[in-house]
């Protein structure tokens, strides 16, 4: 097959804007780990660019002798560990019995389901739930106040609903149980579809900063987000009193390379996970499109 | 006539109670996932009405009066309505103009590489920022733009330009905002074009080569037709939610000094909720905003239904 002079060129072009794009899309997270391990000096001069500059652990020591920053690490695992359980065990309560059409109030509670998703209560209405059932400042209100979401809740339906009635029917006539048969046989089947929402569910409690921020003011409770936040607006904050080039950039700790630390410590897990969110998630995104 | 037709009833009944014995498991089952909507979602929903009501957190919900209208009619003559619902809109226009966009050109980029393992890497790549918390990318735009020790300021200086405090310029506002969202989403949000490109029939494109087509006029009558049901989707349902701008990214970037181009509905409402606990206030604007959110996507969606046979219910 011939090729034409235009299309190599295109070809050159393109291959080079996507590589320019990859490059974008991960480039700042490349920075944030070398700054991390870089002398503060060399960032604050930005001699950092894509190796660390004055290989160090400072900003690392330094968050060990900072107490709040490692509870706050366990209690993000803790959330997301005990937080995603309750997720798939609420998820799967919902979406089995709801997969099955002929099951009498099921389409009331599927469109009310359906519903949520497009019409909230707002911060307030919720916040205020949460302190008349006195579980301000409580894990119990992180782990059980998110326990399922609408958009996961439809997934896992949609994928129950597409396992052949048959394969029930099989164990049914063996005089097998609802509960039985789901145990048993259905989830053993949706492995695939329960680690896809498994993963969603703990992406979005790991990142999840915004209730745990409303919610949560004990310092032995917050978690990793909660922290950072802080953080990030003290940074803010300290910057805004501050007149341009007043900084003494030469010196050797700064709050910045701490931040660069911490920020390392939130995306490690997401980058652990994600070899294998990557082999679920565009599947998963695509089911998620199917009308629920 | 009437004793067949209540025989008929009863043995429906008669049917139906049967029926639900029979699957009194699977309502077992259901019952914790009852609850927690119950509990958590419709609960809340019943709270709104302290929109309403005077409400004060020691009478609870119920015991405190009934004002009718009155938070509406505050926020609606208040001197922040006007800003509030232009930043909304103008930021949504932003992410109209480019986030949506640029995720079908970069699919449509996507789509002419031939090599499958740069295409999947490149792929891969584009969506990790979807996975990096809110809370981090703020982060990295605080840092990376903080004046004087900042990456991109530095940069800057280097150039032999003047540096600027970026945080803090309300003109700088939308346009860091909008870039922000780009590259966390734009990978995610390409998913579904790519999904739809590779759903094409191949043998359109083999029908239009042997007809003398071009890559360009393979390009325009068969690619773009071929996803353009899901571009008029996308946008139509992005239509629908101009007023629902999520707030999580807005309020970790923005500062009093940029609240002129930054504040928002959804910012308006946490901050006299969450920060100076005026909650009827914020019941009532989020309450509007609720509505009129939920109008606006059911228009797109039937307007999507209409035009496309695909929509979200």
């Amino acid at each position: 097959m011939k090729v034409s002079a235009s299309r190599v060129i295109f070809n050159i072009v393109n291959y080079t804007v996507l590589a320019l794009i990859a490059l974008i899309c991960v480039y700042p997270i490349i920075y944030v780990f070398a700054a991390s391990f870089s002398a503060a000096r060399e960032v604050n001069m930005g001699n950092v660019w894509l190796f660390p500059k004055g290989f160090t652990l400072d900003a690392y020591k330094q968050i060990i002798n900072r107490d709040g920053i490692w509870v706050a690490y366990l209690n993000s695992f803790y959330y997301m560990i005990f937080g995603t359980i309750v997720n798939l065990a609420v998820t799967i309560c919902g979406a089995y019995p709801l997969s099955k059409r002929d099951l009498d109030g099921c389409r009331v509670i599927n469109m009310l389901i359906a519903f949520t998703m497009w019409f909230s209560a707002g911060t307030i209405p919720l916040y205020l739930t949460f302190r008349d059932y006195g579980l301000l400042n409580t894990r119990a209100a992180i782990i059980f106040g998110f326990a399922c979401g609408a958009y996961n809740f439809i997934l896992l339906r949609t994928y129950f609903a597409s396992i052949p009635a048959a394969v029930e029917e099989a164990a049914r006539i063996d005089g097998a149980s609802d509960i039985y048969t789901l145990v048993r046989i259905v989830l053993p089947l949706s492995l695939p579809s329960l680690a896809t929402i498994g993963l969603f569910y703990a992406v979005s409690r790991w990142n999840g900063y915004l209730w745990a921020m409303i919610l949560l003011t004990d310092d032995s409770k917050i978690p990793l987000q909660v922290v950072l936040k802080k953080l990030v607006v003290d940074m803010s904050g300290h910057a805004e009193n501050m007149s341009f080039g007043a900084r003494d950039t030469s010196q050797d700790m700064s709050e910045e390379t701490v931040m660069f630390a911490t920020m390392v410590f939130a995306i490690v897990p997401m980058l652990v996970l994600y070899p294998f969110i990557q082999r679920y998630f565009v599947k998963g995104v695509m089911l998620g499109s199917v009308k629920g | 006539m009437l004793a067949e037709k209540n025989i008929i009833r009863m043995k429906n009944r008669k049917a139906r109670l049967s029926r639900i014995h029979k699957n009194k498991q699977l309502y077992l089952l259901l019952i914790p996932f009852l609850l927690y909507y119950i509990l958590f979602v419709f609960r809340p929903m019943g709270g709104m009405v302290i929109a309403f009501k005077d409400y004060s957190v020691y009478k609870g919900i119920w015991d405190s009066p009934w004002v009718g209208l009155k938070y509406f009619r505050d926020f609606f003559s208040g001197e922040y309505i006007g800003r509030v619902f232009k930043n909304t809109i103008m930021i949504s226009l932003y992410q109209l103009l480019f986030g949506f966009p640029l995720p079908i050109l970069f699919a449509l980029l996507l789509n002419e590489v031939s090599c499958k393992k740069y295409k999947s890497f490149v792929q891969t790549m584009s969506y990790l920022p979807y996975f990096i918390s809110m809370v981090v990318i703020a982060g990295m735009v605080t840092l990376f733009l903080a004046p004087t020790n900042g990456a991109i300021n530095i940069l800057i200086d280097k150039l032999g330009g003047e540096k600027i405090y970026f945080l803090t310029k309300p003109e700088w506002f939308r346009p860091i905002y909008t870039m922000t969202n780009l590259w966390t989403g734009m990978g995610y949000s390409s998913i579904v074009y790519i999904a739809a490109l590779s759903g094409i029939d191949q043998q359109l494109y083999e029908a239009c080569r042997i007809d003398g087509g071009g890559r360009l006029r393979q390009a325009i009558h068969i690619t773009l037709p071929g996803i353009m049901p899901t571009i008029v989707t996308i946008f139509i349902i992005n239509i629908g939610n101009i007023l629902n701008v999520g707030y999580e990214l807005i309020i970790l970037l923005y500062q009093p000094a940029t609240y002129e181009t930054a504040d928002t509905i959804s910012t308006y409402v946490y901050r006299i909720g969450i920060e100076q606990a005026n909650y009827s206030l914020s019941t009532a604007v989020s309450f509007f905003n609720s509505i009129v959110g939920f109008i606006l996507v059911s228009i797109a969606n039937y307007i999507s239904n209409k035009v496309n046979d695909v929509g979200l219910w």
